[in-house]
């Protein structure tokens, strides 16, 4: 023990803690200061200064406005007189003829109340009155091919309003109005997102869900061929505003894709994971090769994978679900192989002793080993591969990744997009929680 | 004593028996469920999988070939996609930094013990899932529609994702600390963040440095991708000489080597700093 303490170069020791000292007080001000200077960097390399000039913040009111609500057109034709009420002014969205939601009242002239006291009302010889509270009424018609417009006595044209030649429209935020000489029409914003459940040719259309239900369950049928839960179904399932049944298609279209490339790699990599383990490889240049073979799998990005299998399989589902395959051999291959590594030897030795042969070790003593593992990482990646299966479904033309990059290219059916985005959410959270809990009840015992 | 051991045996074998058959009906199942998976991928596919299995090699012999009649172009083509590169992995880099600032609050936020207001903690976890969930494409797409085109969507698509990413793995490290460096803390009348700050960060650091290079590695491949669609970066060039075609061939291979290169370089450097930081226990 003295002989210990003597020997011991206390100075040494006393010299080398201050340096680390030392060196530890000038990273604690260096890496700040790095950190800073990269962010100044990149602010710079970045343009971020020059992004206020190129943001456009009025798509983000559209954008905002567009997730939680919709707009119902009210629109006269002009030449013909005929009025139109439809849902986000779409075809698949149109009131059947004569009918319209129960703040149009259609008729000689046809009034739409709005938000607050505000009206609208189609006069004949296209002519509109427009009521704006606080302001009074405002008259347009339509001369030729010009719109005449009327303000109150003694008001300006406010801001609110653009007017020209042949267009006058006003925008007051819930509601719009716009004049031109082939139409008129009027925009209602509501919250929701309407049509989602029923379509209006169906006659579950603007029933409550207490209806809904007595209609289900008790209540005579209201189409001859089928029951009434089953026609409900077939109206949501086949809506044609929504497409839910394409929608889930989709949606399990990229499941699926997930679930092909993760379970194909899994079982691709497991038989060459013994090849590339040093415990279990029958030869060092078998082995090197399986190890090059994985990190080149690995190291070509799925992005480059999914280019060079699109031109062979041409875009879908499939293409997709390859290359997660390929990325994914890499990766578990060299997990695997890992884990085939760090296995105790002594169970081995131990079924090896009663004079099992090389498949009988290798079921006994080797697989119940490392199954658990293996399932897990599995059940983790198939998990992970539904998000990652969305986004290459953007690039090869599958599943939700593809609706969803198509909803946001029209840039106008935002409710779709903020649609699928809480679906594919809610999939990847059902598979947490489904995963989570098969590996606590049967992987971790 | 014996009829009670030949019993236990026979008992034994017969739950044993059940056992590999459940197994063998699951493995059969699973096959069968593959096997039909595959064929509904298929079916709905453009190619068929037997068509295009010996077309694998054909795009890939097409642009290798033509980058090989004009290698004289390649080293040219390689020094004009590096500022491409730089811009891919300070992408990458910029996401993991401020990802991982804020997967570090929102790893404090719902960790029991550690937790700033205790019966927050699952809303906190509700909050990762959610942003881990939304795919970082859709994030990109619509940022783009917002601020225009450029790197800045992308990264924040890509910090969006990796803060709930990295505050998940974060927050299970954090649950395994020792808690008593902060009662100590406690005890000498230590705020919250001087608990936090001296009493969990040391012992998080080498595990939460871990996974943020990890992570870093991941960003790179998911800024090449959203490349793709827009953000600018290697991903864009690649793109735009794809869609040309032939004649930029020799580009398209200049991209996909120094992809493949940057990938494999990151890769071995993170993989070699992540052991000495987990093996060694110390942040050097």
């Amino acid at each position: 023990m003295t002989t210990a303490t003597e020997n011991f170069d206390t100075v040494g020791l006393k010299q080398s803690i201050e340096g680390t000292f030392r060196f530890r007080k000038w990273r604690s001000i260096a890496v700040p200061f790095a950190i800073l200077g990269y962010l100044i960097y990149v602010f710079f390399a970045f343009d971020v200064a020059g992004l206020a000039s190129r943001a456009r913040p009025e798509n983000a009111a559209v954008l905002l406005g567009d997730f939680w609500s919709y707009k119902t057109h009210v629109t006269r034709d002009n030449r013909s007189g005929e009025v139109v009420a439809s849902v986000e002014g779409e075809r698949k969205g149109t009131y059947p003829s004569g009918e319209a939601p129960e703040w149009v009242a259609m008729g000689e002239t046809t009034s739409i109340s709005l938000y607050g006291d505000a009206s609208v009302q189609y006069l004949p010889d296209n002519m509109a009155v427009i009521n704006v509270p606080d302001f009074g009424e405002i008259t347009t018609q339509v001369n030729g091919r010009a719109v005449v417009l009327t303000l109150p006595d003694g008001k300006d044209i406010p801001e609110w309003m653009s007017v020209s030649r042949n267009r006058v429209s006003i925008d007051q935020g819930k509601w719009r109005f716009s004049m031109t000489p082939a139409r008129t029409e009027v925009f209602r914003y509501q919250a929701g997102w309407e049509l989602f459940f029923f379509t209006l040719d169906s006659p579950f259309y603007g029933k409550s869900f207490g209806e809904l239900i007595a209609l289900a369950i008790w209540e005579p049928r209201v189409t001859a061929e089928h029951s009434n839960i089953v026609a409900m179904i077939d109206g949501f399932w086949n809506n044609k505003m929504w497409r839910h049944g394409d929608v889930f298609w989709a949606m399990g279209e990229t499941v699926l894709m997930a679930f092909i490339g993760t379970m194909g790699a899994g079982m691709i990599a497991f038989p060459l994971a013994f090849f590339a383990a040093s415990n279990f490889a029958p030869a060092v240049w078998l082995r090197l090769t399986c190890r090059r073979l994985f990190d080149f799998l690995r190291g070509v990005d799925g992005l480059i994978w999914t280019v060079i299998l699109s031109r062979a399989f041409g875009p879908g589902p499939m293409t997709g679900s390859l290359a997660i395959l390929l990325t994914d051999t890499g990766t578990f291959g060299k997990t695997f192989s890992e884990a085939l590594e760090n296995i105790d030897n002594k169970q081995v030795e131990g079924i090896q002793s009663t004079g099992a042969n090389m498949i009988q070790r290798m079921r006994f003593g080797v697989i119940p080993q490392v199954l658990p593992l293996i399932l897990s990482q599995l059940l983790y990646y198939f998990e992970s591969n539904t998000r990652s299966a969305t986004v290459i479904g953007a690039l090869v033309g599958g599943g939700i990744g593809l609706l969803l990059t198509q909803a946001i290219i029209t840039q106008k059916d935002w409710e779709e997009v903020c649609y699928y985005m809480i679906l594919v959410v809610l999939t990847v959270m059902i598979m947490d929680t489904i995963s989570g809990w098969i590996r606590k009840k049967f992987i971790k015992g | 004593m014996t009829a009670h051991t030949v019993s236990g045996t026979a008992e034994y074998l017969a739950l044993v028996r059940r056992r590999r058959l459940y197994g063998a009906i699951l493995v059969a199942l699973f096959f069968v469920l593959f096997a039909s998976g595959f064929t509904v991928a298929e079916d709905r596919n453009a190619g068929g999988f037997l068509d295009g299995l010996h077309r694998i090699f054909d795009f890939p012999k097409e642009i290798f070939s033509e980058a090989f009649t004009n290698w004289q172009n390649l080293p040219r083509l390689f020094v004009a996609a590096i500022p491409s590169l730089i811009e891919t992995l300070n992408i990458a880099a910029i996401a993991t930094l401020f990802g991982g600032i804020f997967g570090m609050a929102l790893a404090f936020l719902s960790t029991r013990g550690l937790a700033l207001w205790p019966r927050l903690t699952s809303v906190f976890r509700r909050i990762m899932d959610t942003m881990r969930a939304v795919p970082e494409i859709v994030i990109a797409l619509v940022l783009i529609f917002l601020l225009g085109v450029g790197p800045v969507p992308a990264m924040i698509a890509i910090a969006f994702h990796t803060a709930g990413a990295l505050g998940k793995l974060f927050s299970e490290a954090a649950e395994n600390v020792d808690l008593k460096p902060v009662e100590g803390l406690a005890s000498v009348g230590g705020n919250w963040f001087q608990r936090i700050w001296f009493g969990v960060m040391p012992q998080v650091a080498p595990n939460w440095s871990s996974y943020a290079l990890l992570r870093f590695e991941i960003n790179i491949r998911a800024s090449a991708i959203l490349g793709f669609v827009g953000a600018g970066g290697l991903g864009y060039d690649l793109k735009t000489a794809l869609q040309w075609g032939q004649g930029k061939y020799d580009q398209v291979v200049a991209i996909f080597a120094i992809l493949f290169l940057t990938i494999m370089i990151v890769d071995h450097l993170s993989d070699r700093a992540r052991q000495r930081l987990v093996k060694g226990g110390v942040l050097a």
